[in-house]
């Protein structure tokens, strides 16, 4: 018994293949069958046949977003596998990576099973998750990469934090050699951000609050490129905040090291002045910086030195959020309305445009992790992802399907919403 | 037959309405706002120096002195300035870290305000927690203090005690000395001197320096000797040890040798060179006992209208909320 | 708007109520005047000129600030928002015969608070209390021991007294 579907009438864009037309996809039981300018439907109306007319839409492939916190195990009144699936389909992802800053942390092969596992209950999107670097994220002795490989881990970090000791991120980075994988950093040198709450700068003066001087991210993100030279890994930059850093990721690219970098959509669209009133929401490390910062890295963006757009999806109760800004904890869920956020970042400001857009959010985040996806190619896995992109909506966080409300854009009107998530050749998302 | 009354040749304070019933800091606050506090204040000096030392007007309010943080002479001042003005006055105090788990600091306030209080006088180790509780309680909030945000009672009796002396702030020179970094007074002095005309300038060893703080309405020096000449004030910050991280500097005896208020360094100041100090002193360290004692010494004054001021702030508070209609 | 009281009118009464005042005190006791802020203020101080020139003494005056007093502080229907201002007394009033000095006597609301700011200053031997205009609608049982012009002024108009000092002219009117 043969199922499928057949998307028509669309704007197809595939960055990978080049393709960006109206065009119409068939897939076949959960394969890319067909992508063609005409595909007749005569005599596929079959029970398990179905046709969705996009027109006026974009067909795209699915998104992914190659950091999320799903919180499990351990926190799962913040979130769990399955709310946090359930949320990425219905914001267009048909992929993410979960960090392993979980509790217990993501440390072995039976801990990376258990999160496929749950994701493969939820059935909603496709789930990786990274492994730690370090035992405990304690940045002392390194965790068995090799085991978590093999089970499926699609990285290594520390997230969260970053690994302090120069000489055990040169032995992660030297070890990791021996396995085809990215080592992800979050880049804080936590002596120079000591117990900073926001950016070091005009407003932590005025507000009194300890700073993050934007150097604790540069220091690192300095440190780490003079070890990948020593060591030739694969090395990813998680969520750089500064203008430094763009510098130190241009300079690192010139080189021709392999490096990649990712941009949070806070850190595009928000300031350190956002914490003017105290508003935990806006409570994230790393902590929105300024507005040179914020320019800094939209350049970045449209001088296409970064290679992923990823939420950092943080999901926090609202007990938790409710509490002294110096108390509360770091992050920011906004997974749910990401693809809204980067328009307003990136395509309103003319900095990219659609199919540019896409590239970033599917096949160069799948070249960062490894994985065999983020296009439309013929015989390829048929996630997909279809997009109204003049469709204008208000962002209510009481409507998220996260469990978590810490999302200081609520109340903001975006554009660009999905209509359907095909995960696998599944309709598992529809607006 | 020339009568001169007193109060109607004195130059009336602009009929300003006060609306506000928190006090969190002295930043939002505007030249005039800071003026009729002030101005309330000499009505309440008063109270004090008299046989009977109390006054009605919060005659069966409720203050609760909710400090996080040690404090004997900010909490004894906020007290006195409560029962003098006939309120019931609740005393809480709780030591705390931001990482503790349990009662927050939102669940200690809404529980207080279930007794029916209606003024909450907090002090608390992270910047902005009165303005959190101010958002999430009904009762007054008044900032006694909230980590190196502001402190807004002594900056306003830091002016107060300069423009009882000194007549105005319009155009006086101020020295603000020492750790202003991790200093609250050091910002709320900052906004209510430079709102009222003074020309402030922040010394300090660069390690002490606020982050930006050239875009901070003052002047920064890492000389105090350059600065003392010339400035008819002088605040002498007290060093918290337990708010520097790390080794901001090398040893008290350099710190004192640099930023001291020494004797010896006071010879050239100014004459009438007025001498502050938030309390309570580090004698020898941050300032010598003969400066602190001495007769351009302040410190005490400061002490004494604290008081008036408290009860001003108290008063006024109290009175937007009882006027509010809403 | 009307003129009950122009300039002379109100030096006559002032120069009547020390008149009484002097007959009425036992010779030999301490007395001085203590006026409400703003205008008992004025006043007072022309009363105590007066009583000095016929008693051949000093007579000391004193300003009271009955702001923390009054007892519409806390009801939001209060009569907009009060000033405190300064209570300045440079003497003992403790054993004196304290005249306290009002421009008008209506509710009596502001005498009661200005005995009890009064009592708490120390102890004086008497309070005899003086006023320009002693109007109807007293709501306290407070009386004036010397009243200068009776008026029955309606209760929704304002009796306003204006003084050189502060307003350029001395007169009453009601508005």
């Amino acid at each position: 018994m043969h199922s499928g579907l057949l998307i028509k009438n669309g704007r197809l864009i595939d960055p990978a293949n080049g393709i960006d037309k109206k065009c119409d996809v068939s897939i076949v039981e959960g394969i890319i069958a067909e992508v063609r300018e005409e595909i007749a439907d005569s005599g596929r109306q079959g029970r398990n046949f179905t046709v969705i007319d996009a027109a006026g839409k974009l067909v795209v492939p699915g998104l992914i977003d190659i950091h999320v916190h799903f919180r499990e195990p351990g926190d799962e009144e913040e979130e769990t596998i399955a709310s946090g699936s359930a949320a990425a389909v219905a914001a267009g992802f048909t992929s993410v990576v979960c960090m392993p800053n979980t509790n217990p942390v993501i440390e072995n092969e039976t801990d990376v099973e258990y999160v496929h596992r749950k994701a493969r209950q939820a059935r909603k999107t496709h789930v990786y998750t990274m492994g730690a670097i370090t035992k405990g994220l304690e940045g002392v002795e390194l965790a068995e990469m090799g085991f978590m490989a093999q089970a499926g881990a699609v990285g290594f970090t520390d997230d969260g934090c970053g690994v302090q000791d120069p000489a055990v991120m040169l032995r992660a980075l030297k070890y990791a050699t021996m396995f085809d994988v990215v080592i992800a950093e979050h880049c804080q040198d936590d002596r120079i951000a000591g117990k900073g709450v926001m950016n070091a700068g005009y407003q932590s003066t005025i507000l009194g609050l300890p700073g993050i001087d934007s150097l604790a991210e540069e220091a690192m993100l300095w440190r780490d490129i003079q070890l990948i030279k020593k060591a030739k890994v694969r090395y990813h930059a998680q969520h750089i905040s500064t203008g430094g850093s763009v510098e130190l990721v241009r300079a690192a690219k010139n080189d021709g090291l392999p490096l990649t970098c990712e941009v949070a959509p806070h850190h595009l669209l928000l300031t350190e002045d956002c914490c003017g009133e105290y508003d935990t929401n806006f409570k994230v490390n790393p902590p929105l910086r300024g507005q040179e910062d914020v320019d800094a890295l939209r350049q970045a963006v449209a001088d296409g030195l970064v290679d992923a757009l990823a939420s950092d999806h943080a999901p926090h109760l609202q007990s938790e959020k409710e509490l002294e800004f110096l108390a509360a904890p770091f992050g920011i869920a906004s997974l749910e309305c990401a693809l809204g956020l980067y328009v307003k970042a990136l395509i309103e400001p003319g900095i990219l445009d659609w199919p540019a857009l896409i590239h970033l959010m599917t096949e160069k985040p799948a070249k960062v992790i490894g994985i065999d996806k983020g296009t439309l190619g013929i015989g390829k896995q048929a996630d997909v992802t279809i997009i109204d992109p003049n469709a204008e909506y208000k962002i209510d966080v009481s409507t998220f399907r996260s469990k978590s409300r810490n999302c200081p854009y609520h109340g903001w009107t975006v554009k660009g919403k999905v209509d359907k998530t095909i995960v696998g050749g599944e309709i598992r998302f529809e607006a | 037959m020339p009568i001169t009354a007193n109060i109607l040749v004195k130059k009336k304070s602009k009929q300003l309405k006060w609306h506000r019933k928190h006090l969190l800091g002295l930043r939002e606050l505007s030249a005039e706002e800071i003026g009729y506090i002030l101005d309330t204040a000499v009505g309440f000096e008063q109270v004090s120096t008299r046989s009977v030392k109390k006054a009605p007007p919060l005659r069966g309010k409720v203050v609760v002195n909710l400090f996080f943080e040690d404090s004997t002479r900010t909490r004894n001042s906020f007290a006195l300035a409560a029962n003098r003005l006939s309120a019931d006055i609740i005393e809480f105090t709780k030591k705390t870290s931001s990482v503790s788990k349990g009662e927050t600091l939102l669940d200690t306030a809404r529980n207080l305000e279930a007794m029916g209080i209606d003024i909450v006088v907090v002090r608390h180790n992270a910047g902005g927690a009165s303005r959190f509780l101010s958002r999430n309680v009904n009762a007054c909030v008044v900032n006694a203090g909230d980590g190196f945000c502001e402190h807004p009672t002594q900056g306003l009796l830091d002016v107060y005690t300069i423009r009882k002396i000194k007549g105005t702030l319009e155009g006086l020179k101020i020295a603000i000395v020492g750790d202003v970094a991790h200093s609250r007074v050091a910002r709320s002095d900052m906004w209510a001197m430079t709102k009222l005309g003074a020309e402030v300038t922040f010394v300090g060893p660069p390690t002490l320096m606020p982050a930006q703080a050239e875009r901070l309405p003052v002047k920064v020096s890492y000389c105090l000797d350059e600065v003392i000449e010339k400035v008819d004030v002088i605040n002498m910050l007290r060093i918290q040890f337990e708010r520097l991280g790390g080794n901001p500097f090398p040893s008290i005896r350099e710190y004192s040798h640099y930023f001291g208020l020494t004797a010896e360094r006071m010879k050239r100041a100014k004459g009438n060179i007025l001498v502050m100090h938030p309390g309570p002193i580090n004698r020898g360290l941050e300032i010598e006992s003969e400066v602190a004692d001495g007769r351009n010494s302040v410190i005490l004054e400061q002490v004494t209208n604290g008081l008036a001021v408290r009860m001003a702030v108290l008063f006024l508070v109290n009175q937007a909320a009882a006027q509010r209609v809403d | 708007m009307k003129v009950i009281l122009d300039s002379r009118q109100i030096e006559r009464i002032v120069e009547d109520l020390a008149a009484r005042i002097v007959s009425d005190v036992p010779a030999g006791s301490d007395i001085a005047t203590i006026g409400v802020r703003s205008r008992g203020e004025v006043l007072a101080q022309r009363l105590s000129s007066r009583l000095a020139e016929k008693l051949g003494k000093d007579v000391p005056c004193g300003t009271l600030d009955i702001t923390l007093y009054r007892d519409d502080l806390n009801s939001p229907q209060g009569a907009g928002q009060p000033q405190v201002r300064t209570t300045e007394i440079g003497f003992d009033i403790d054993g004196k015969v304290i005249i306290l000095v009002d421009d008008v006597l209506h509710t009596g609301r502001s005498t009661r608070a200005a005995m009890d700011a009064l009592i708490d200053l120390g102890r004086p031997m008497a309070v005899k209390l003086a006023v320009l205009v002693d109007r109807l609608g007293r709501e306290l049982p407070i009386q004036a021991d010397y009243a200068g012009y009776m008026c029955d002024a309606a209760a929704d108009k304002l009796v306003q007294v204006r003084f050189v000092e502060p307003d350029g002219k001395d007169e009453v009117v009601i508005e």
